[in-house]
């Protein structure tokens, strides 16, 4: 559950960035809309901890993020949160298997090898598992984004812009895979966008404006 | 997973980058290690092949060739000494115990050596087989001596004049090998001993020889100390050196003082001695090492610059490890692990490197075998290499390690 009241943030050298109260329930999925600039990558920051000292309220699974110290805080997003971004930001270093084994390392939560295999089996990147990041598609590089997102069964899956980049048919399908990835893990999943494409998907939205 | 698999996967990334710096610390350690391990080796060495002597009397010359030629039995000897002279010195109240040497010949550049029982003693030599050396032309041999020359026991060998093998070649007597000592790491290993006595006959002419029997025969109420065959008034026997322990620290102060003022005789101290050779030396090992040093802080600097240049390249890697739960602090710690793990496998590349140099060293080079240098040691400054390899990593680290813990994770984010 997500929920937020009377929140607005400012950046040093800005007018502070208000923001409507609204709430998601856990299961539900919803967008957030707005034009570039809105805030809407800012309202994602605060409600995935990324971004402190903040006026207001935001609570997450019945906590308030506020009261969390930075390391606590930390803790609390690698074990309950799921981000996926515009670009894929997956680690070059690592093997796919790796990036994935890495968010459960940093989250200090344990992996088991079904877990590992299920996820990329319902994404259908198992033959990758081994693979170089840089080896891989566009489109692959997106699925195990994705799994990276969801390997630790995250409450909540915040998504940044993650259609933006892509054509018609790879959005429509990026979209049915978040939704059904969401679904299976009984996640909620906050899509932030600007996308026309994906309006249709959703039905619950957020509309921030000036 | 975990920090190690990170660091590891992020090393391996670049693997250029990464060969370079730990060829570069490499280097620079093993030079260190070498001369680390050859100077405590020859430290070692000198003490132990100068225990027991507090001085070295010998003929007029140079001290340090003096002591060279007498205790470490490299350099020729400065001339010869009247055995009667050294009888009179060796009587000294100062002096508790005088062992003669009498030097000139080798064998396979094996150095022959005329003395007593109390030379072998002052080495704590034991027999590995056979027995002391005992009548005119008995010797025996070194541990190093009996390998490398391949001697046995009841060989015969004939000598040579000098400290080569083609020096004049004394074929009218013959050496036999009676015994063979035990290894005592010390330069006994390289000698063969046999009685003052064996030496004079090398040189002498048969008639000398016969008339010297007579002599003794004759006349002989009082012996030299020294060789006990000799009579004590003998004009024309000669030796080469005294090796002298003091009797009390007061000795160190007089005796030198007595003997210098004889014209024909000179007393070099080997502890001094030494000294002053290591300081000469020391200045071209001065240089050595600071090579080793320029070697070790470019490599630092290239760690350094490498880590810096890589956190530009990682600012979203870190990032997204934050927003996946990763502490500001997870991140410090990794690269200053990045920093630490590779200048701790460049350190210990080069010590391994360094030991391997000195035993191929040992097994290529006969002098260092002769010497007794070996890589097969180890030392605790060792130890401190290591750790000042690690400081080195962790302070190389230090200043991309704290940019990475101030990353702001949104603007990073946000900024794409």
């Amino acid at each position: 559950m997500v929920s937020v009241s009377g929140l607005s943030y400012k950046f040093s050298a800005a007018p502070a960035i208000s923001f409507p109260d609204f709430t998601v329930k856990s299961g539900e999925h919803f967008l957030l809309l707005g034009e570039s600039g809105s805030g809407k990558t800012t309202l994602l920051a605060l409600l995935g901890g990324l971004l402190r000292n903040y006026a207001g309220s935001i609570r997450i699974n019945d906590v308030a993020l506020e009261t969390l110290s930075e390391h606590r805080l930390d803790k609390f997003r690698g074990q309950n949160i799921g981000f996926i971004f515009q670009r894929n930001h997956l680690i070059s270093a690592l093997t796919v298997e790796q990036n994935l084994m890495m968010h459960s390392y940093l989250a200090a939560l344990p992996l088991h090898a079904a877990r590992m295999e299920e996820v990329l089996r319902g994404l259908g990147i198992a033959d990758k598992r081994k693979s170089n990041i840089s080896h891989l598609s566009q489109g692959q590089a997106q699925r195990v984004a994705i799994a990276r997102a969801v390997i630790n069964k995250p409450s909540i899956i915040f998504a940044d812009e993650p259609t933006s980049a892509l054509d018609d048919r790879h959005c429509d399908s990026v979209i049915s895979l978040l939704i059904d990835v969401a679904n299976k893990n009984q996640s909620t999943l906050l899509i932030a966008t600007h996308d026309q494409r994906v309006k249709d998907r959703i039905e619950r939205k957020i509309i921030l404006t000036h | 997973m975990n920090i190690f698999i990170l660091v590891w996967s992020y090393l391996k990334a670049r693997p250029l980058n990464t060969a370079i710096n730990i060829v570069l610390l490499a280097l620079g350690i093993a030079v260190i290690t070498i001369l680390l391990l050859f100077k405590n080796q020859l430290d070692q060495k000198i003490t132990e092949n100068s225990k027991g002597i507090d001085l070295v009397i010998g003929a007029k010359g140079s001290p340090l060739q003096l002591i060279l030629c007498n205790i470490f039995h490299v350099d020729f000897p400065t001339g010869n000494i009247k055995l009667k002279e050294a009888d009179r010195i060796s009587k000294n109240g100062l002096i508790n115990a005088a062992i003669p040497l009498a030097l000139g010949d080798s064998y396979h550049s094996y150095r022959i050596i005329g003395t007593n029982i109390r030379f072998a003693e002052l080495y704590e030599a034991q027999l590995a087989q056979g027995i002391w050396w005992k009548n005119n032309l008995d010797v025996t041999v070194g541990a190093n001596v009996a390998v490398l020359a391949k001697l046995q026991l009841n060989d015969k060998f004939t000598s040579a004049h000098g400290l080569t093998q083609e020096g004049h070649a004394h074929n009218e007597h013959q050496y036999v090998v009676k015994g063979i000592m035990r290894k005592t790491n010390t330069v006994l290993d390289n000698l063969i001993l046999t009685n003052v006595e064996s030496i004079w006959e090398m040189h002498e002419t048969s008639t000398d020889s016969m008339a010297h029997h007579h002599h003794v025969k004759d006349s002989a109420t009082l012996f030299s100390a020294l060789v006990p065959s000799v009579a004590a008034d003998d004009s024309v026997k000669e030796i080469t050196s005294l090796l002298i322990k003091y009797r009390s620290p007061m000795a160190a102060v007089q005796l030198p003082r007595i003997v210098n003022a004889q014209s024909s005789l000179q007393a070099a101290s080997p502890a001094f001695e030494t000294a002053r050779l290591f300081s000469i030396l020391g200045v071209g090992v001065d240089v050595i090492m600071a090579f080793a040093y320029v070697l070790i802080l470019i490599s630092g600097l290239s760690i350094f610059i490498a880590l810096y240049n890589s956190l530009k390249e990682r600012r979203y890697d870190m990032a997204v490890m934050r927003s996946m739960g990763a502490s500001r602090s997870k991140l410090l710690v990794s690269i200053l692990t990045e920093g630490g793990f590779l200048t701790l496998l460049g350190c210990l590349i080069g010590l391994l490197l360094g030991h391997g140099v000195l035993m191929i060293f040992s097994a290529v080079i006969e002098q260092t075998q002769k010497a007794g240098i070996t890589g097969i040691i180890f030392y605790s400054e060792e130890w401190i290499i290591l750790g000042g390899s690690l400081l080195l990593g962790l302070l190389c680290a230090l200043i991309p390690a704290v940019q990475a813990y101030r990353t702001d994770i949104s603007s990073v984010l946000a900024g794409n």
